[in-house]
């Protein structure tokens, strides 16, 4: 057995962790971006009240910060179809790794960037509904 | 954090939430394969399955998401939002079994059972973190 025989020494292995964390972090970042979004406009029900849904629509295409959001969900959407394609790797194996960790990475990002309280209530809910996802999909 | 409660309509807005992207998904499937293989150099057939049935309202579904997606965070914190919606992913294993009958693997059923605790830990705390006012002198200068 050889050194480059081992899982995690060989270029497809990086490859594809680098192709899964690629995926997570777009799409976690798009998540809070789009997510600060609506924390900026406000609640859309009341401008819905107030300016009717044309004036709610008008709010969210007005907001940079939404656009930057769609951007990031769209470079993970297309990082993983490269995934998918480029690296010929099954769905099955990509979809729940990917899946799994962005429930856990934005709650991470959640605390962090947006100053949510997510206190041991939303932990333990963010790891037992990754490990369950994880079996759901796998 | 206040222990803010929703109403009624807002445990409705995470409800479609939670169910519109597996169902618009699983509209889609099965849209997509009714029709004949399309080829990468011939991408019109793309274009007029867009408005065969399932496929239509696979678009609709989707775009019902979205809205009640960006609704539910504007009033919600994402990591309540992304959590309490998880459900959805139980939403489409019941469906597969008792509607499509699909059989549904020990390990998919452990894994509905750990959404489901999970979700049912989030879904009845806090959805919103709450901001400290910030106190004012009586100059109207923050303290």
């Amino acid at each position: 057995m050889t050194l480059t025989s081992l899982p995690f020494l060989s270029a497809f292995f990086w490859a594809t962790t680098a192709m899964i964390a690629t995926v997570v972090l777009s799409s976690t970042a798009g998540e809070v971006l789009t997510a600060a979004a609506m924390k900026s406009i406000g609640d859309l029900d009341e401008i819905r009240a107030h300016s009717g849904l044309k004036g709610a629509i008008v709010a969210v295409l007005t907001c940079p910060l939404f656009f930057a959001g769609i951007l990031f969900m769209a470079v993970a959407f297309f990082a993983l179809l490269f995934t998918l394609n480029q690296l010929n790797m099954n769905l099955g194996l990509v979809g729940p790794a990917t899946a799994s960790l962005t429930v856990v990475s934005n709650a991470i990002a959640a605390k962090l960037f947006l100053k949510e309280n997510v206190d041991r209530r939303r932990w333990t809910a963010a790891v037992l509904i990754c490990v369950g996802v994880y079996f759901l999909a796998h | 954090m206040a222990h803010q409660k929703l109403s009624l309509y807002q445990s409705m807005i995470l409800i479609l939430v939670a169910v519109s992207a597996p169902l618009g998904n699983a509209c889609l499937d099965k849209g997509m394969k009714g029709l004949p293989p399309i080829s990468i150099t011939h991408l019109l057939p793309l274009m007029t399955a867009v408005f065969t049935p399932w496929v239509a309202l696979g678009i609709a579904l989707l775009i019902g998401f979205f809205a009640t997606y960006l609704t539910a965070l504007s009033w919600a914190d994402l990591s309540y939002v992304m959590l309490a919606t998880a459900w959805g992913n139980v939403v489409v294993v019941f469906l597969s079994r008792f509607c499509l009958h699909e059989p549904v693997s020990a390990q998919r059923w452990f894994g509905v059972a750990l959404i489901t605790l999970g979700v049912g830990f989030v879904a009845p705390g806090p959805s919103r973190t709450e901001k400290p006012a910030v106190a004012l002198t009586k100059e109207g200068a923050p303290r």
